[in-house]
């Protein structure tokens, strides 16, 4: 192979499945040498929120949405058959049996295999989430520049 | 075929396949072949895309059942 190929990535969907989708073509990409950055942005940033402790926010309306919108690997539902955390909890459950990592794993493996986690600063100033909201995985805090900078060099690029 | 390693992707689904060759193949030495064992019907298209994509040479693709035996020889 002469010059690394790249894949982007743009994550702007929060939900469990969705995330499921992104992180198997980021690794597959990764498998195949490739280099993969994912973009998170709006939604998207609620699958690489940390698990653990409350996200700190100021204003009323912001603590509440950051309180709506926890966020976080394990506790983002599917985007269909939610059913209250049910349906959530069943597809975990099928995903278990079929020997299909769970989020969290594939995160720790893209992240292993080199893929670009990168946070958009413009959603997390409008929602109010500090960088501490996020778990150390996250290799830089940037906008649509650096997307796109990443993007004009890819032949893939998704938005999901 | 005689192979220099093997590896067991059985009751794995996709992208794990592909992942766990491309970890194990880093290993080898150019030239060398490894034998992957997979059961997820989607590796019979997926491992010689995958080859095409990373230039490893694809040796073949047996079927044996409902598993699938391949030899992919690093290059």
């Amino acid at each position: 192979m002469a010059e690394k190929e790249s894949v982007t990535l743009v994550v702007f969907s929060g939900e469990l499945d969705k995330a499921l989708a992104a992180f198997n073509i980021a690794i597959g990409a990764a498998s195949a040498g490739l280099e993969v950055s994912m973009f998170f942005t709006f939604w998207g940033l609620n699958i690489i929120k940390r698990n653990e402790g409350g996200i700190k926010s100021k204003g009323m309306m912001r603590r509440m949405l950051n309180f709506m919108n926890r966020g976080g690997s394990k506790r983002i539902h599917l985007s269909k058959f939610h059913m209250l955390g049910m349906g959530t909890w069943m597809m975990k459950r099928l995903m278990k049996d079929v020997n299909s990592p769970p989020l969290d794993e594939l995160i720790a493996m893209a992240k292993e295999m080199g893929v670009k986690f990168i946070a958009c600063t413009t959603s997390m100033g409008i929602m109010g989430i500090s960088k501490e909201a996020f778990i150390p995985e996250v290799d830089s805090f940037a906008g649509v520049a650096t997307y796109l900078a990443g993007a004009r060099e890819g032949r893939v690029n998704l938005f999901i | 075929m005689k192979a220099d390693a093997t590896l067991d992707c059985i009751g794995l689904y996709c992208p794990m396949p592909i992942a766990h060759t491309s970890n194990k193949l880093k290993e080898l030495e150019k030239g060398q072949v490894l034998e992957i064992l997979a059961d997820d019907e989607g590796i019979k298209e997926d491992m010689p895309a995958w080859c095409k994509t990373t230039g490893n040479e694809l040796l073949s693709v047996e079927e044996e059942g409902e598993q699938y035996r391949i030899y992919v020889r690093k290059s």
